[in-house]
């Protein structure tokens, strides 16, 4: 198709350079702030240049944490948040994955029962049924550990429905090839549908990742211990309400700090994201 | 190699049956080709031999052996599938050998084989590509190819060109052809598409309704079809009939027509068959003539298809020769030679001898 209207192009540009602003320029905020002395962010001289303090906050940030109020260093709540993100994202993955296979390619009694068992779940997400989780895990004595954290959030109906939507696409004839072939369950699943699957659960790991790494509610919860803190709710423990002051260059390093995991997992894996979101090729 | 032998074999989906009864016997080496209208079996049939549905009555033996209860890698038979079934992400050399790695032979081995085959079926250049970087025909030799490397007692083919271009489809036609007479392998080949099933078959098997209705060589099928379904069903364009009645040896159609068939016993009503081909302009000695008012032509260079109706409106179709002038809305005095003249039971559909 041939398109030439250098005006509408102009227009949407612009539009587009708006919206991006919109999100950058926070973003950009935080940064300039992190460079900054602390009594220059409170007193808002701070202005739109990086600040004479360069990364020297960050080392700060990531070896001893805020110290008006003593937090875990930033280091440590950055490993927290990478285990219970794999956890949840790898985990997740396994056990959608496998049931989905079963949902799709077994007969077995009770077949659609389960698989509506298991739709039915969406239903009820972490924030539903947080009080009898809570106490499941509390009266396993989970709280306080990565167990805690992230086991009640690995069971995942999302991931199941995708999996199976994903399999049914697969030809029958495919999988009685492969029984001609002599390949039983197990040999089908390792030699076709997990490398068929592979961009969705590049996709999935994106998702499911970023998912992990941002959860808040169930970290405050069942971590009391500080030296258990993910990093986002130890950004909630940092900032003072109280009388002592805020260290606000420490937090906004920590704030950056913070975004880059997610960051860098969606762009080291945004090719095969994509490929596993609009991929149809069988 | 193998004979495939199945008796009495029915398949019931629940109430309904789907197969009533197959006997069939395929000889060592021989291509038997399974054909018939969608919805009659043929290719439930094969799936049973294949082992990828049960039986549900009688016995399916391979080689003397009875493989009702085996699993299909156990049977000792590859499949070509009509849409390839290739594993996408595997290169061509390992869809072949997929099969060959599992059952635990020796990586020399299945090197030689593959590439043996690969020479057969002139892969050898496109073994490190995927089948989505395939054409349509490339992809059918792979499947193919898969099926050879196995060495199987029998190869099973489910409508395997159906989904190729009409030209590619008599190429590789001609391929399977050659293919299974140099391999010499035991073979049962479905389709719907009677001429594939013709040009293909040693011995042909045409299913209607669950029912194997007639096996025998495809000239058997065209000279002595066994019921008005195989004389529909095998020959294009299809076979003529004219309800008729029999008596003392002539055939009666209306408005005064009627055959001389000397030896003929039957008496009452009949269908009388006539193929398109046997229908002629020249007259012989005692033929009857068809007074046939051309309403449509088709020709096709060699030769030129004539539709039109008799006087009562039954509406015939004639093939003569293209050179042949015929004007539409003429009427042709066209004329079988009683030889050609197939009688059926009215009521059964059946033969009568």
């Amino acid at each position: 198709m041939v398109e030439h209207r250098p005006l509408a192009k102009l227009v949407a540009h612009l539009i587009l350079c708006l919206g991006v602003a919109v999100v950058a320029f926070p973003v950009y905020l935080t940064f300039i702030a992190s460079t900054h002395q602390p009594a220059d962010i409170v007193n808002g001289t701070m202005g739109l240049l990086p600040g004479s303090m360069g990364l020297t906050h960050y080392i700060d940030a990531l070896f001893v944490g805020t110290k008006q109020i003593k937090s875990t260093p930033v280091l440590q709540m950055m490993a927290n948040s990478l285990v219970m993100a794999l956890v949840i994202a790898f985990g997740k993955i396994a056990i959608s994955i496998i049931s989905a296979y079963a949902v799709v390619f077994f007969r077995f009694p009770l077949r659609m029962f389960f698989f509506w068992m298991i739709f039915v779940t969406l239903m009820l997400p972490v924030e539903v049924r947080i009080y009898p989780t809570y106490k499941v895990v509390a009266d396993l004595g989970m709280l306080n550990s990565y167990a805690g954290l992230t086991i009640p959030l690995i069971a995942s109906a999302t991931a199941t429905l995708l999996f199976r939507q994903f399999f049914l696409t697969i030809p029958d004839e495919l999988v009685e090839a492969a029984k001609i072939d002599g390949a039983g369950p197990m040999k089908f699943f390792r030699d076709v549908v997990l490398p068929l699957s592979r961009t969705n659960i590049a996709a999935l790991f994106v998702i499911l990742f970023i998912y992990g790494w941002n959860q808040y509610l169930w970290p405050l919860l069942v971590t009391t211990d500080a030296s258990m803190d993910t990093i986002v709710y130890g950004i909630r423990r940092m900032i003072v309400t109280s009388d002592a002051n805020t260290d606000w260059h420490i937090v906004m390093a920590t704030v950056m700090l913070a975004m880059l995991p997610p960051v860098l997992v969606v762009i080291a894996m945004q090719k095969l994201f994509v490929k596993g979101l609009v991929e149809t090729e069988k | 190699m193998a004979r495939v032998a199945l008796k009495g074999v029915r398949k019931d989906f629940g109430q309904t049956k789907v197969i009533h009864g197959v006997d069939l016997e395929v000889a060592d080496g021989e291509l038997v080709v399974i054909v018939g209208p969608s919805g009659c079996g043929k290719s439930t049939l094969l799936r049973m031999v294949a082992g990828l549905e049960t039986v549900s009555a009688g016995e399916i033996a391979i080689d003397g052996r009875v493989v009702n209860q085996l699993e299909p890698k156990d049977r000792d038979i590859a499949m070509v599938f009509q849409n390839y079934a290739l594993y996408p992400h595997m290169s061509v050399y390992d869809n072949m050998a997929y099969g060959l790695r599992n059952r635990g032979m020796a990586k020399d081995e299945i090197d030689r084989r593959v590439r043996e085959a690969a020479k057969i079926l002139e892969l050898a250049a496109l073994l490190e590509r995927k089948p989505r970087q395939l054409s349509g025909g490339q992809r059918q030799r792979v499947a193919m190819g898969r099926a050879i490397v196995r060495e199987p007692k029998a190869f099973l083919f489910d409508e395997p060109l159906s989904n190729l271009d009409a030209k590619l489809r008599v190429q590789m036609r001609v391929e399977i052809k050659k293919l299974q007479r140099q391999l010499g392998v035991t073979s049962l080949y479905v389709t719907h598409d009677q001429v594939e099933a013709m040009t293909l078959a040693d011995r042909l098997v045409v299913m209607h309704a669950g029912i194997a209705e007639q096996i025998g060589t495809p000239l058997d099928l065209y000279a002595r079809p066994a019921s008005t379904f195989v004389g529909g069903f095998i020959g294009s364009p299809a076979m003529n009939f004219l309800p008729g009645h029999a008596e003392n040896g002539t055939v009666e159609i209306g408005h005064g027509v009627s055959f001389a068939l000397p030896g003929q016993a039957a008496r009452g009503d009949v269908t009388v068959g006539i193929r398109p081909e046997h229908m002629t302009l020249n007259h012989g000695a005692g033929m009857a003539t068809l007074p046939l008012k051309v309403d449509l032509l088709e020709p096709l260079g060699a030769e030129t298809l004539v539709y039109g109706k008799l006087p009562d409106g039954l509406e015939v179709t004639a093939r003569v020769h293209g050179e042949t002038q015929v004007a539409i809305g003429s009427t042709l005095p066209f004329s079988v030679e009683p030889r050609h003249v197939h009688l059926f039971d009215k009521a059964s559909g059946k033969r009568l001898p």
